[in-house]
């Protein structure tokens, strides 16, 4: 008695992609081993770690609290997608980085490596949002991620230090913060 | 940690999603955000056979605000509830509540209406809605029917739904003219469970506090409400004499709540951290009645490390 | 010379690919391969009494199920004692699959290998398994109790009993003007990287050849316990760690019985065969620390020095004891910190529960010694009304007093001999840094407005870089690349960048040019591991040496091509060149050529190496004496001892007068490592240790039911902190060199964890006003206490410290 399949389609880091997978793959397995892109990372599988986040129409989600068959027909942009952002630039090494990835690399942002998706894809998110925070909102927002390495000191200051490049990088007439990523309409209204 | 097999079910209409649901009867469980049943279904604390995925069905999105009530479908999401301003306009306790619910990955995908409807009494929803004396809409395979707070929740995780009913929306009743809330809740770290929250409501009629009413999280296992107009009522809001009311609400809500020991508390201490963000709540409550400019959207951080010695208020709660 | 790297906070070489998803972790390999999962133990103890496996074998895409009845040979035989010690003498240690009994929730007992994870899971859910339940120990009280048994064989549950004594502790005590004794306990926690244990292994059956990876601090610990187990030779067998997603200690321990068991079914079903641990399993399955009950006597004269210490402590080393005793000897040894005890005596029991086996979580028994010391050093200090910081500074060992002899025997077996250190001036930062000395004013501010603050501080020594030996090879490329393998791991302590720093100082290379391999078997079969904060010492002194010998080797082969003398030649980004004429040049790429006569020319560069390209003296032999083809060294750093870092942290606490929650308010930490090879790494790993030792000290527990139950395994009840939990971190640094070795450098891994419980506690304390001797602690603990305390049942604190902090506290109301 196998199980059915279910042919999933879904757009990831804007490629279309399609795998025929059972109804209780989780997204997490499902980005990570269906489509290999291994860059999302599984710390707990009960949505408290926040290391397998993805930008699921440019909202953070936990993928491991996902089915692959409810993302149907939804974008999902994961690690391996951000540098291919707008404002993602080549660094010296040959790899294509957005602001929060460069600030990372500047700042220490990172040991293990880890959790770093997670909190790259929550973090690209947040500055959308709020692209000018302070130091104690830096900190809270990436409170709904674990790190285990860098005890967070050098996580603010990426987020900080990425604020600066993402302005940097900004061209006039770029587009406006909330609008770097597809995002559902929210209903009554914007972000607070 | 992966999923027991299951039958999955995409209906995209409530008529449809009601039929599966009871088909399969109690073997059958209603997927919507999937932010506290996932975990469960990981961990294989529970298995149903069939999940009934209502991500797809069509008109249950939106927030309605109408003069007596704000009414939120359930596919909306916390995080949509809490960026609503039409809502926040409406009944700020909402806002004021949901960003309270985890964090806000969570809040991104888990819905209003599902965390009503599971029931769990650390959940901040079923609070709110039983301090705005909510109505939960359900649609069954008989019909429509709509049950009052109070006769919806039965126990912890468990509510009066039937296998063949899916809850379609949550109404959150308007406040009275002259009222303000104010959400209070402390948990170890940002984002978990809380070990005791409160939701109150205070009306002010000509500068006198003439009603006032609270609702608990965490430390009764079904939502309740205390009527504190007793002890705080007919006081001068913000008065020297309104701050020794605090005492008695305190005190009554003491008596009221029957918190549990876990792992991370006692009763005892949850008995008394109630009381006292209630205590706390209060005033700010009072405030919001009587400057509704104070009722911005104001979340105060909790655990933010502060090199300052000389910042006078702890603000290890969330007081909103 | 270019620019040194060393000392400069040099951006990491790992993080462009860590950052883009291009990290290579255990599950993001063998994609094709088969999945194991785990029956395990739901009791705490009990005997099995009978396994029933027919139902899963029934599902499709199970391929197979294996219990100990299963296991051949030596695979089911117990797993090895990995440290023995002659006062070890009950160690125990488990077997792959449980055989007869189980002694902890989730002991593995049925390893199934199915299609995928999610059919192997289904697959244990069939499998039923009877057991006879077994009287359980839980607590260090229960097990020294002694009335239940985890082992048959162990009377008393004592694995272990231990006493090392300096000087007449009893008559020392006996005259002291002034004793204490105090009980001071420390609660459970765990590593809990946020990658779990993984294993994956492919079975080479053309070649009778296993190669395996595993999510390990040592790649080559694993090779040798796993060729053992599987009676291959050790020529048969790889063992490569790929990145690793944090190990905090956890992943030194092995073999774990996965370990054995993926690779014995790899080669049993000839097909690639992978498990990946689940968060739960973690919490259930590998490995816990720091629980501990201390008593301490200590005896003491009017102005505070000590005289006496007697120091009594109960170790709860779980259900078995595969790594030894060293957690246990770390604390007996290490509790001292900087501080000369007078008469020392301390006796240790490490003593067998029915709960998750204990090996070295960072700082490896140090946090439990250092708050058993820090504890009575306040004790005294309240004792007899002197400033807490005076106290400790009089009982310092002196830098004129160094190297400092304690007389006892170290974790490694060798002297705990302090090296370096100067302990006077790390007190002397911190109070700088801190404020020691405004502190009272700035409590009686607070007090004024209502407030509860405290300041407390913690001082410690960590032994750092104990051998025996790591090596490493250091090989130049034609094109100029140059490779260097070191045998130990990494798990984001940043080792590609800092030992790519060292070897571009020694050798006169670009960091850029410098590629950094570690972990894997294959480029480097003799190592030992990564633990005691040992990698920059032990690897970074053989990476310097090994490429001494390549830069001593390219400059003999330079100066002959070139017919100077090698003294004449200095070698700059790449380019062997002569002093104050660099246009008489060659680049490494070319030494390199010529360091490997050919006989076949692969491209236009290595032309001029080959037989008859006239470069060569005809009398010569084209290897010379004693050389090597190749421009490429090796060499190993084997010291005679540790080498002792230092660090001092103090922190101010506040507590909410009513609800008794507890925050931060500042954190600070100085640090002393010796000379810093990259400080932002150092700044790294001291905020990450300081994070760990915040949760330690406030949020994590493994709170276990008298059943044997972990009641919070899981994420959501095992309370690692957030960012919103972590304060700032301010640092200082002193960089004291150790004479020990060719860097003068010490470790740093650990050291941030060390001390926070006890700062911890002595800030509540302070804040509180009644003695803090247990941790964690919790808002609701506190709770407790402050009740215990407003009935009587807990002494106040004499704090007649500061005069101005006494008059600030009259006006406190009493709690």
């Amino acid at each position: 008695m196998s199980e059915v399949l279910h042919e999933v389609t879904l757009t990831v880091n804007g490629v279309r992609r399609t795998a025929s997978v059972p109804a209780r793959r989780l997204l997490s397995d499902f980005l990570r081993h269906d489509l290999t892109l291994t860059g999302t990372h599984v710390g707990c599988e009960h949505g408290v770690c926040g290391a397998c986040t993805v930008l699921v129409g440019g909202e953070p989600m936990r993928s491991c609290l996902m089915f692959a068959v409810s993302a149907q027909g939804l974008e999902v942009t994961t690690v391996e997608g951000l540098g291919l952002l707008p404002d993602a630039r080549v660094c010296a090494t040959g790899q294509s980085m957005n602001p929060v990835q460069q600030a990372f690399t500047e700042c220490h942002g990172l040991q293990c490596g880890f959790c770093t998706p997670g909190l790259l894809t929550t973090v690209t998110a947040y500055l959308d949002d709020h692209p000018d925070p302070t130091s104690d909102e830096a900190r809270a927002a990436i409170s709904g991620n674990l790190c285990r390495c860098t005890g967070y000191q050098n996580i603010v200051k990426s987020v900080l230090r990425a604020a600066e490049i993402r302005a940097e990088r900004r061209v006039p007439d770029a587009a406006e913060p909330g609008e770097r990523h597809p995002k559902p309409a929210a209903a009554g209204g914007g972000p607070s | 940690m992966k999923p027991a097999p299951f039958v999955h079910h995409a209906p995209r209409t409530v008529e449809e999603a009601v039929a599966v649901l009871a088909e399969v009867g109690h073997d059958g469980k209603v997927l919507a955000g999937g932010q506290s049943l996932i975990p469960i279904l990981n961990m294989r604390l529970a298995s149903p056979g069939h999940l009934v995925d209502v991500n797809h069905v069509s008109g249950l999105g939106d927030i309605t605000i109408t003069p007596e009530a704000v009414r939120v479908g359930a596919l909306v999401r916390h995080s949509g509830l809490e960026r609503s301003e039409a809502a926040h306009a409406a009944l700020p306790l909402l806002r004021q509540a949901v960003v309270n619910v985890a964090h806000p990955a969570i809040r991104n995908r888990g819905t209003t209406v599902g965390s009503i409807v599971h029931a769990d009494a650390a959940g901040e929803m079923p609070a709110v809605l039983a301090l705005c004396d909510g109505t939960v809409e359900v649609v069954g395979a008989n019909g429509i029917r709509e049950i009052g707070w109070h006769d919806f929740f039965l126990g912890a995780l468990e509510t009066v739904l039937r296998p063949d009913e899916l809850a379609v929306a949550a109404r959150f009743n308007r406040m009275p003219p002259g009222t303000g809330t104010a959400f209070a809740e402390s948990a170890r770290r940002s984002g978990d469970y809380a070990l005791a929250g409160v939701a109150v409501a205070l009306t002010v009629t000509d500068g006198v506090v003439s009603a006032a009413w609270a609702s608990f999280v965490s430390v009764t296992d079904v939502p309740s409400v205390l009527d504190l107009t007793p002890v705080v009522g007919g006081h001068e809001a913000r008065s020297g004499s309104f701050d020794n009311a605090l005492d008695r609400a305190a005190e009554a809500v003491r008596e009221h709540v029957a918190p549990e020991t876990d792992i991370h508390a006692s009763a005892d201490y949850r008995r008394m951290l109630v009381a006292e963000l209630t205590r706390r709540a209060l005033p700010l409550a009072a405030l919001h009645a009587t400057s509704p400019a104070n009722d911005s959207f104001e979340v105060e951080r909790r655990g933010a490390p502060t090199r300052s010695l000389t910042n006078p208020s702890f603000d290890h709660h969330r007081v909103v | 010379m270019s620019t040194r790297l060393f000392g400069t906070p040099i951006k990491r070489k790992e993080d462009p690919r860590l950052v883009t998803g291009g990290g290579r972790y255990l599950d993001d390999l063998g994609h094709d391969a088969l999945a194991a999962a785990f029956v395990r133990s739901p009791h705490a103890h009990a005997r099995v009494v009978d396994i029933d496996a027919d139902d899963a074998f029934e599902l499709d895409g199970v391929l197979g199920i294996y219990a100990h009845d299963d296991l051949p040979g030596k695979v089911g035989e117990p797993l090895p004692l990995l440290i023995p010690h002659p006062a070890l003498t009950h160690g125990r240690t488990g077997y792959a699959l449980a055989r007869e009994e189980v002694n902890h929730v989730g002991e593995p007992l049925v390893m199934v290998v199915a299609t995928d994870r999610y059919v192997a899971e289904d697959a244990c859910q069939r499998i039923r398994v009877r057991y006879e339940p077994l009287p359980v120990v839980v607590g260090i009280e229960s097990a020294r109790d002694g009335a239940a048994v985890v082992h048959p064989d162990v009377p008393g549950n004592v694995a272990a009993h231990l006493t090392q004594v300096v000087g007449d502790v009893d008559a020392a005590l006996a005259t002291a003007p002034h004793t204490l004794t105090l009980e001071l306990d420390i609660e459970r926690s765990a590593s809990t990287p946020l990658e779990g244990r993984g294993v994956y292994a492919q079975w080479d059956d053309e070649r009778d050849e296993l190669r395996m990876y595993s999510s390990t601090q040592t790649s080559t610990g694993v090779r040798a316990a796993v060729a053992a187990k599987l009676d291959l030779p050790l020529a048969k067998v790889e063992c490569i760690a790929p990145d690793v997603g944090g190990g905090f200690g956890v992943k030194i321990m092995h073999p774990w019985p996965e370990e054995v068991l993926v690779p014995w079914a790899a080669r049993l079903l000839r097909q690639p065969v992978k498990w990946v641990e689940d968060r739960r399993e973690h919490f259930v399955s590998a490995a816990h620390e720091r629980g501990q009950l201390h008593t301490v006597t200590v005896g003491f004269d009017d102005d505070g020095h000590l005289l006496a210490l007697d120091v009594k402590f109960w170790h709860d080393n779980g259900a078995y004891t595969p790594y030894g005793i060293i957690v246990p000897i770390i604390t007996a040894t290490q509790l001292l910190g900087p501080y000369k005890p007078g008469a020392y005596r301390v006796e240790f029991w490490s003593l067998y529960t029915n709960t998750v086996l204990v090996t070295p979580y960072r700082g490896a028994g140090r946090p439990q010694g250092c708050f058993a010391m820090e504890r009575t050093m306040d004790a005294i200090a309240d004792r007899l009304g002197l400033d807490r910081a005076q106290v400790r500074a009089r009982n310092f060992i002196l830098p004129s007093e160094m190297p400092y002899d304690h007389g006892l025997l170290f974790q490694d077996g060798r002297p705990l001999k302090y090296d370096s250190g100067d302990f006077p001036a790390t007190l002397n930062k911190l109070k700088a840094l801190v404020g020691w000395d405004d502190f009272a004013t700035e409590r009686a501010a607070a007090v004024a407005q209502g407030r509860k603050v405290g300041l407390g501080i913690g001082c410690y020594v960590e032994g750092t870089g104990v051998g025996p030996y790591e090596g490493s090879h250091v090989q130049v490329e034609t094109s100029g690349r140059v490779n260097v393998s070191i045998g130990l791991t990494s798990q984001g302590q940043g080792h590609e960048t800092v030992f790519a720093q060292i070897v571009a100082d020694e050798l006169g290379v670009r960091m850029e040019d410098v590629f950094v391999t570690t972990g894997d078997t294959r480029k480097m079969g003799y190592a030992v591991g990564t633990f005691a904060s040992r990698a920059a010492v032990m690897s970074g002194s053989a990476v310097a040496l090994a490429a001494r010998r390549v830069r001593a080797k390219a400059l003999r082969i330079a100066a002959d091509a070139l017919e100077v003398s090698p003294d004449d030649l200095e070698i700059v980004e790449g380019t062997v060149q002569v002093k104050g004429a660099p246009a008489t040049s060659m680049t490494l790429g070319t030494v390199s050529v010529l360091s490997n006569p050919l006989r076949y020319a692969f491209d236009e560069a290595t032309q001029a190496a080959t037989q008859f390209a006239g470069t060569f003296d005809p009398q010569k032999p084209p290897v010379a004496e004693g050389e090597e083809p190749g421009l490429e060294g090796k060499d190993f750093y084997s010291p005679t001892q540790a080498t002792f870092a230092n660090g001092m942290h103090a922190a101010i606490v506040e507590t909410d007068p009513v609800t008794a929650e507890i925050r931060i308010l500042r954190y600070c930490v100085v640090h002393d490592c010796g000379p810093m090879i990259n400080p932002m790494i150092v700044e790294g790993q001291v905020h990450g240790g300081v994070a760990q030792g915040v949760g330690g000290a406030l949020y994590e527990r493994m709170v276990y039911d008298d059943s044997g139950q972990l009641l919070n395994a899981s994420f959501m009840d095992f309370l690692m902190p957030y960012a919103s939990e972590v304060p700032t971190i301010e640092t200082d640094h002193l960089e004291t060199p150790s004479p020990l070795n060719p860097l003068g450098i010490k470790g740093a891994g650990e050291a941030g964890c060390i001390p926070v419980s006890a700062v911890i506690a002595s800030a509540i304390e302070d804040a509180e006003g009644f003695p803090i001797t247990r941790m964690p602690i919790s808002p609701a603990d506190l709770w407790a206490l402050r009740r215990r305390y407003a009935a009587g049942e807990i002494r106040p604190l004499r704090r007649a410290s500061h005069p101005s902090e006494s008059a600030a506290r009259a006006e406190e109301p009493t709690p």
